[in-house]
């Protein structure tokens, strides 16, 4: 139990942070487009995400949560180290959170300023979160190659979500936006692979511990596969978007490319990172609460995550399909 | 910048989590009193309780969205702001956070959406059943996070091992002494704030003449619902104020000012405490009040501030927010049983009554935050009453740092406060949609009679 329940939970946050990566990095994508799309698109570009953004960013809270719960001697180190990130996100989501009902219900007047606040906190957020992600890769140390990296993980990820949300809108758009989302996904493409690129080739020479897990046998071995699928998705996409038939057959395929790479991508990290949760200077077991906490936690992890799973799942079932406008009923 | 970090910390979590706690003290109540108009709707199929749902259903959905983003931000400031909190009482406050999560935040979440769009994806029945867990996961939210911060007031079921808690007792840790009260307090507070809320917009289209069927309909629900909530909150706080002078007795001395230990205490009704001299200036008093409300005895004795010399809260703010509570409550009994007296009787609210209740709209956001200041600043120096100060539990962030991301957050929320009351307002200034179908269907029979 010593041994295992950290590990447990390193996984659950592990996988709370992936699933929050790809369900709000479409929605915080959808947001950093909004200014590319005409009024009434605009409207249903919101309309897409409406139901959803609230229980995206509750996996934010479970992930940070995790930490909290699980590890709070690291929970302290990481939040103060990353005090302005995280300030600097949080007026990010703030924004936009409220921006999504007071652009219409403060008035018409308003609506552009709120359209605006709404782009502007999804690229705040989403560049605050990227470089939250490069600081903590490099062990929370700064230095000029340090703050270079996080830079440019910092340029990255808000890519990446690019990527998500216009791929969201090829599921749930229909005519002139659709026509548009196409143009999104192909223009975000580039820049989302190059940069992934970049930061696999760089994070091994930012950090020789990673580079040292990494490169040496028989673990190469094992490891090919991650950069293998993500090029392959990579491709996969290129492929799809290029052939206008085949993406409006199958509108789904470059999204699933996308979680492809987010998944793989997060597995790397986890390799990389496993044991440590601060790089470097503290492992899952040195962090850890007690061994009685952790367990009455558990019982709750275990019997509310699937109901959670399974509600989530529902949810997306009942707004299947291409969207309509929104209205409160 | 030579202002202390440690004050700065405080005040810029106090306006955090002062931001936060005015819609979560709508929201509670509020997805309550809509599962009322739902249900009704169903019930009796009249119009009206439909148009009181999609009106009041937009007001739930911006104060949720304010209330989710305030608490994400205090999710995260637990951390920044208080890092030692969590390495010392980690092991408690993690989990009682963590169920939180779990078992509320993901259902209340997820199931709006399907409250707020979902009606014609669903069946009545499931759109019923979100509502529902809507409102059943905002009262689970609360009723976690209380936990917490009862816990913090009236510590129980630990054990410290090298400064670090453990949990001898999940039950005891749970349901500590002043949980079952402060829960049972800020439930009824919420209602109360929601029950002014829906009775003062209602009172303001009223006096617009913008109001249909639906908005008097509303104007009662919140009225009487406000008659019966305001006296059980007054035997609530009671109630509560006992079990702190159990357990609490320095807070308590500084809610009334009281010096001395004395048996027949008087009641300050107002006085200008002062630390310095450690006594009241220009004070009125009522004799014995204090010992006959305390302890139910005219010559009951009651503790002194001076017995908690160097550990006892600032007295001036907790003594003054206590009577702002107090008059609040006082004014919202009288006006919820001036209006119900009229409306039970059949009689059309006057303008001076719809006037009162328009003024108190927002009476309950006051009543909350000042009761929130007279448990949380009355629990100064502590964070964990008796065991753990705020000073030990501090980041050492720099004071620049601090007065920069405090100067940002307090503008933003000027700022989102002024939205959200624009917001809310501009809503209510909308004519009432069954309004509009009478002149519709007027304008038709007028047709069909020429």
């Amino acid at each position: 139990m010593e041994y295992w329940l950290p590990v447990i939970y390193v996984a659950a946050m592990g996988l709370a942070l992936l699933i929050y990566v790809v369900l709000d990095g479409y929605d915080l994508g959808v947001g950093m487009l909004l200014p590319f799309a005409d009024e009434s698109e605009k409207d249903l570009m919101i309309a897409s995400i409406g139901p959803f953004w609230d229980a995206n960013e509750t996996w934010i809270v479970l992930g940070v949560g995790v930490l909290l719960i699980a590890f709070p001697a690291a929970h302290g180190v990481v939040l103060t180290a990353l005090y302005l990130p995280v300030t600097i996100m949080l007026f990010g989501l703030i924004l936009r959170g409220v921006a999504f009902d007071l652009r219409v219900k403060a008035g018409d007047h308003r609506r552009t300023l709120w359209n605006r606040a709404f782009f502007g906190g999804s690229l705040v957020a989403a560049l605050a979160q990227g470089w939250m992600l490069g600081s903590y890769v490099t062990g929370l140390q700064g230095g000029t190659l340090g703050l270079l990296f996080s830079a440019l993980i910092a340029l990255t990820l808000p890519a990446l979500y690019l990527l998500l949300g216009s791929s969201w809108l090829l599921m749930k758009a229909e005519g002139e936006l659709l026509e548009k989302a196409t143009r999104w996904a192909r223009l975000s493409l580039l820049p989302m692979g190059l940069g992934l690129l970049l930061v696999s080739i760089a994070t091994p020479l930012v950090s020789e511990r990673i580079a040292d897990k990494w490169f040496s046998l028989p673990n190469l071995f094992y490891l090919v596969p991650i950069p293998l699928v993500c090029a392959l998705a990579f491709v996969i996409m290129a492929y799809h978007l290029a052939r206008i038939g085949r993406l409006r057959a199958l509108p789904w395929v470059p999204f699933a490319a996308c979680v492809a790479i987010c998944v793989m991508a997060s597995l790397g990290l986890a390799y990389s990172v496993f044991p440590d949760i601060v790089i470097g200077r503290m492992t899952i077991w040195e962090a850890s609460a007690s061994v009685a906490s952790l367990q009455f936690t558990l019982v709750g992890v275990v019997i509310t995550l699937p109901l959670i799973l399974f509600y989530t799942v529902y949810v997306y079932r009942v707004f299947h399909g291409r969207v309509t406008e929104l209205t409160y009923h | 910048m030579d202002i202390d970090p440690v004050v700065l910390a405080r005040i810029q979590f106090a306006a955090n989590i002062s931001f936060h706690i005015l819609f979560p003290a709508i929201s509670i109540g509020l997805a309550w009193v809509l599962l009322y108009f739902r249900w009704q709707f169903t019930r009796t199929a009249n119009r009206d309780w439909e148009h009181a749902y999609i009106f009041w259903v937009k007001v739930f959905a911006l104060t949720f969205a304010m209330g989710v983003v305030s608490g994400i931000t205090m999710s995260f400031q637990f951390g920044t702001n208080w890092p030692g909190f969590m390495e010392r009482a980690g092991n408690i406050a993690g989990p009682l956070l963590g169920y939180e999560v779990l078992t509320a935040f993901f259902l209340e979440a997820s199931f709006l959406g399907i409250m707020l769009f979902g009606k014609d994806r669903v069946s009545n029945r499931m759109h019923l059943l979100a509502s529902f867990l809507v409102a059943f996961g905002t009262t689970l939210s609360a009723f976690w996070i209380l936990s917490l911060n009862s816990w913090m007031q009236t510590p129980a079921g630990y054990r410290i091992e090298d400064g670090v808690f453990m949990v001898e007792s999940w039950w005891a840790v749970i349901f500590n002494p002043s949980f079952p009260y402060r829960l049972v307090h800020m439930l009824l507070a919420s209602l109360l704030t929601t029950a002014f809320l829906i009775a003062g917009l209602s009172a303001l289209r009223m006096l617009r003449g913008l109001g249909g069927p639906g908005t008097r309909k509303v104007l009662k629900t919140g009225v009487l619902l406000a008659a019966v909530v305001a006296p059980l909150q007054i035997l609530s706080g009671d109630l509560h104020g006992l079990n702190t002078l159990a357990h609490q007795p320095a807070k308590v001395a500084a809610m009334e000012a009281i010096w001395d230990t004395e048996a027949g205490a008087p009641f300050t009704l107002v006085a200008l405490p002062d630390e310095a001299s450690r006594s009241n200036r220009l004070a009125v008093e009522i004799p014995y009040a204090a010992s006959l409300i305390l302890t139910h005895r005219v010559d009951g004795e009651v503790q002194g501030l001076n017995d908690f010399a160097g550990q006892h809260p600032p007295v001036a703010p907790v003594f003054w927010a206590f009577r702002v509570m107090l008059g609040i409550g006082m004014a919202m009994l009288v006006s919820a049983w001036w209006a119900a007296a009229v409306l039970l009787r059949r009689r059309e609210p006057g303008r001076p009554l719809l006037r009162v209740l328009s003024l108190m709209t927002f009476s309950g956001w006051l009543a909350v935050l000042a009761g929130w200041y007279v448990t949380e600043i009355g629990r100064q120096p502590w964070i964990v009453e008796g065991l753990l100060t705020v000073q030990d539990v501090a980041a050492d962030h720099s004071s620049a740092t601090l007065s920069g991301t405090l100067f940002g957050y307090v503008m933003l929320y000027v700022l989102l406060l002024a939205a959200y009351i624009g917001a809310v307002r501009n809503l209510s200034s909308k004519p009432a949609e069954s309004q509009r179908t009478i002149a519709v269907g007027e304008l038709a029979a007028v047709a069909g009679g020429a």
